[in-house]
């Protein structure tokens, strides 16, 4: 057993006894920061800048060219630790979208259970397609759980429209048409 | 077609070490015997050998001995010394022979790998995020293991047709074909339909059905399943799911006798396909197409989902009361079937001695097609002789129960599966007897009878089968049955102890096992867990003399067993 030591207390002097210099730096403190530039932010009329690379509501994305980019290859649902993600591929029907008939597949329905995500951002990394992205939105309320679960619309909605830099499927599909010529 | 060696052990140095292995074996699988894996493409072990991909190269070396005299060359140690070769040789088509050195991972051959895996990636689209294949693919994990990990093509990549329909049930996608020619290999070999081909040169070759030919024939799928890459697609699979969500199960093919081993993959209790599992005594790595589909109708509308009793839904507790309340009237009549496991036609037999009840069954034959098709279409026709639920075999129909109904010899009937309107029985003899119905799905009987007792398909519950060979195999549940549902086993063993003294609970299958090995004959002494996942040889006896329906097909010769059988002992 640890033997117990007892420690004597300075006294205080007499100028802590008064507490007048402890008053007077409080208030200095006080007074300074009410002269200063206030940094709160009165949300939520105001709101913060966003910085780039936050990770904040998964969304799906499209590319410039409004071109769906998911292919439902189904590798953000097997990443995603808290299994917030729930794809139902599907195939592109050759006849309705001839032109994106060579992406052949997209999702049917996407579905990502907010109560569950827990903004890891792995969906993100782990996209072949650069086709999901944690973007700019923080701030997601529902009145029910229904509500909370993004469907594809939603998704889609709050994605909205990304850069590319590799327009891979329209590289194949020019590939496709020109292409190696058929000898 | 010597890959599998014979049983004659010689020694072989393998990376160093001296290992034992059959004669005659390739080098594959002698290097797969000792934990070494050799990659291949073309190579598969149940079709002739191609030696097309060279995915396979290895060292090999031979003890060296003199030209002319044939003494073995020593070095200064005095050790014989090896004659390496001075390429790499394809290991699928090297059989080791005594002494024989291999390397499989030396610096040359990891090299040798190297250089093919990036031939073939040259013109192989980038396409596995929409590739049913990736996650199984070989492509994909002998690029990762043996691959470079970045590309030095800057050319412009073949562009081939992506979605050739080449039959109804099969789907090209020609880029991602790396020309193994397995496929063709099958169709020729084990389908013996001959409609795939290459046409074209190098690069440019291309997998296709000969003009006005298709690949219709039942074995299509298998092309699919040994396919490497993602090139040949089931049609019905599809886009529909990621193969690393699926759940694999091992179950029989209940569409003959020949009880193909099968895996069901499913995911959160939906099969999404069915695919052969190897065993070289049943059906080698194939199955049919249509034993593929047999999940479906488990999925219509017309199912049985719930017990029963004078049309009222009721526990299944209360059905086995009613049901064993019948039972206990007398005048019994049992229609057993040949698609219940041998455990529930145990149960059946013991039901049939407690209530003098004769057993009847029909037989369900159809044509057969020489290779995993008999023709005799039930799973278990055997496993009811072996019980002796049946003594001889089944009849077409049930003329002979028609008259007793008639005659007022029998006043109820215990029916499992079969549709007695169609076998001889009108429905006013119907409306004469009491009946209780056991099976899965509605039909004229069901309708009329007083218990109906919803029954579980055989990815929903757990037995076994006895094949056309007598052989013991069991399957396991691969997702739950409709809600509500137990398996027929619990429900009949329950009407049984109701009819004799024992408690009413369900019991596992494992104690049903432990009554079954309690009897006398084949089963004596078994138990659930001693059966093993690649089945039991059973010795078939006298039964071995019955006229059995099934012809000649892919692991069953009758002429052969019959003559084994003249030969004195
Ligand atoms: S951010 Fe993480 S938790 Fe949220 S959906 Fe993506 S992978 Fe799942
Ligand atoms: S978002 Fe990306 S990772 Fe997820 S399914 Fe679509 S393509 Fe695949
Ligand atoms: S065949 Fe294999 S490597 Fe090729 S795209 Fe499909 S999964 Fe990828
Ligand atoms: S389609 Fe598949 S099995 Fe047939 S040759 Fe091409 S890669 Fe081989
Ligand atoms: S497996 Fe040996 S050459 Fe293909």
């Amino acid at each position: 057993m640890a033997t117990t030591k007892v420690i004597e207390r300075k006294p205080l002097t007499f100028a802590e006894k008064t507490f007048l210099p402890q008053i007077a730096t409080g208030l200095k403190t006080t007074f300074g920061n009410m002269l200063k530039k206030p940094i709160t932010l009165q949300y939520p009329e105001e709101r913060p800048v966003i910085p780039d690379n936050y990770r904040g509501v998964p969304t799906l994305v499209k590319d410039p060219n409004g071109r769906e980019k998911c292919v439902s290859c189904q590798l953000c649902e097997f990443v995603c630790p808290p299994k917030a993600i729930r794809i139902t591929p599907g195939e592109i029907n050759a006849e309705a979208e001839p032109d994106r008939a060579h992406v052949e597949k997209a999702p049917q329905e996407f579905e990502i259970n907010m109560l569950r995500c827990i903004y890891c951002g792995f969906c993100q990394e782990v996209c072949p397609e650069e086709a999901i992205y944690l973007q700019d939105v923080f701030s997601l309320s529902g009145y029910s759980r229904e509500e909370m679960i993004n469907k594809k619309d939603k998704l889609y909605e709050l994605g909205g429209t990304l850069p590319d830099e590799h327009f891979k499927w329209d590289k194949k599909k020019a590939a496709e048409l020109s292409g190696n010529p058929e000898h | 077609m010597s890959a599998n060696g014979t049983s004659e052990m010689i020694t072989i140095n393998l990376d160093g070490r001296e290992v034992e292995v059959p004669k005659g074996m390739n080098a594959i699988e002698a290097a797969k015997l000792h934990g070494k894996e050799i990659p291949h493409y073309c190579y598969h072990p149940k079709l002739s050998i191609a030696g097309n991909c060279r995915m396979c190269l290895i060292e090999m070396g031979m003890p060296m001995r003199d030209r002319g005299t044939g003494e073995p060359v020593l070095d200064e140690q005095g050790v014989q010394k090896i004659g390496w070769g001075p390429k790499p040789v394809i290991g699928c088509a090297t059989d080791v022979s005594p002494g024989m050195h291999l390397r499989t991972d030396s610096e040359s051959v990891k090299e040798a790998r190297n250089g093919v895996t990036e031939f073939l990636l040259i013109n192989h689209p980038l396409d596995c995020p929409i590739c049913d294949q990736a996650g199984e693919c070989r492509l994909q994990e002998f690029s990762a293991d043996h691959g470079r990990g970045y590309s030095r093509f800057i050319e412009d990549k073949n562009v081939k047709p992506k979605r050739t329909v080449l039959g109804p049930r099969v789907t090209l996608d020609d880029e991602r074909c790396i020309l193994c020619s397995r496929c063709v290999r099958f169709s020729q070999e084990v389908a013996k339909d001959d409609v795939l081909g290459f046409v074209d040169r190098g690069t440019y070759s291309t997998l296709t059905c000969y003009p006005g030919k298709e690949l219709a024939n039942n074995y299509s799928l298998n092309t699919v399943d040994i396919c490497p890459v993602g090139a040949l697609t089931s049609t019905d699979f599809r886009f529909k799911m990621r193969v690393w969500f699926l759940k694999r199960t091992n179950s029989i093919c209940t569409e003959s006798s020949v009880g193909a081993n099968t895996t069901v993959w499913s995911r959160e209790g939906k099969i999404y396909r069915i695919t052969p599992r190897r065993n070289d005594a049943v059906n080698d790595t194939w199955m049919t197409d249509s034993g593929r589909d047999l999940f479906k109708p488990f999925e219509s509308d017309d199912r049985l989902t719930h017990y029963t009793v004078d049309g009222v839904h009721q526990s299944p507790e209360i059905a086995a009361k009613a049901a064993a309340e019948l039972l206990r009237a007398g005048s019994v009549a049992v229609v057993g079937s040949a698609h219940s496991t041998v455990e529930e036609q145990f149960i059946l037999e013991e039901i049939a001695k407690k209530t003098g009840a004769s057993v009847s069954m029909v037989k369900h034959e159809g044509e057969g097609d020489g290779i995993l098709l008999s023709e005799d279409r039930s799973p278990n026709l055997r496993g009811a002789l072996l019980n002796g639920l049946i003594s001889e075999l089944p009849k077409g129909d049930l003329t002979l129960l028609a008259a007793q109904v008639d005659s007022g010899a029998v006043k109820t009937l215990l029916v499992v599966n079969e549709d007695l309107t169609q076998l001889g029985l009108t429905e006013a003899q119907l409306g004469q007897v009491k009946i209780i119905y056991l099976g899965a799905f509605a039909n004229a009987v069901s309708q009329v009878a007083q218990v109906v007792l919803p029954s579980l398909s055989v990815f929903e519950k757990s037995g076994s089968f006895v094949n056309q060979n007598f052989r013991l195999q069991k399957f396991a549940a691969a997702v739950p049955g409709p809600r509500g549902l137990i398996a027929e086993l619990g429900v009949l063993a329950m009407v049984e102890a109701l009819l004799g003294e024992g408690n009413s609970q369900a019991p596992t299958i494992a104690q049903v096992w432990e009554r079954i090995g309690q009897t006398e004959g084949v089963f004596a002494g078994l138990a659930w867990q001693k059966i093993p996942e690649e089945g039991l040889k059973l010795e078939a006896g006298s039964l071995a003399k019955l006229n059995f329906v099934e012809s000649k097909n892919l692991k069953l010769d009758p002429a052969a067993l019959e003559a084994a059988q003249a030969l004195p002992a």
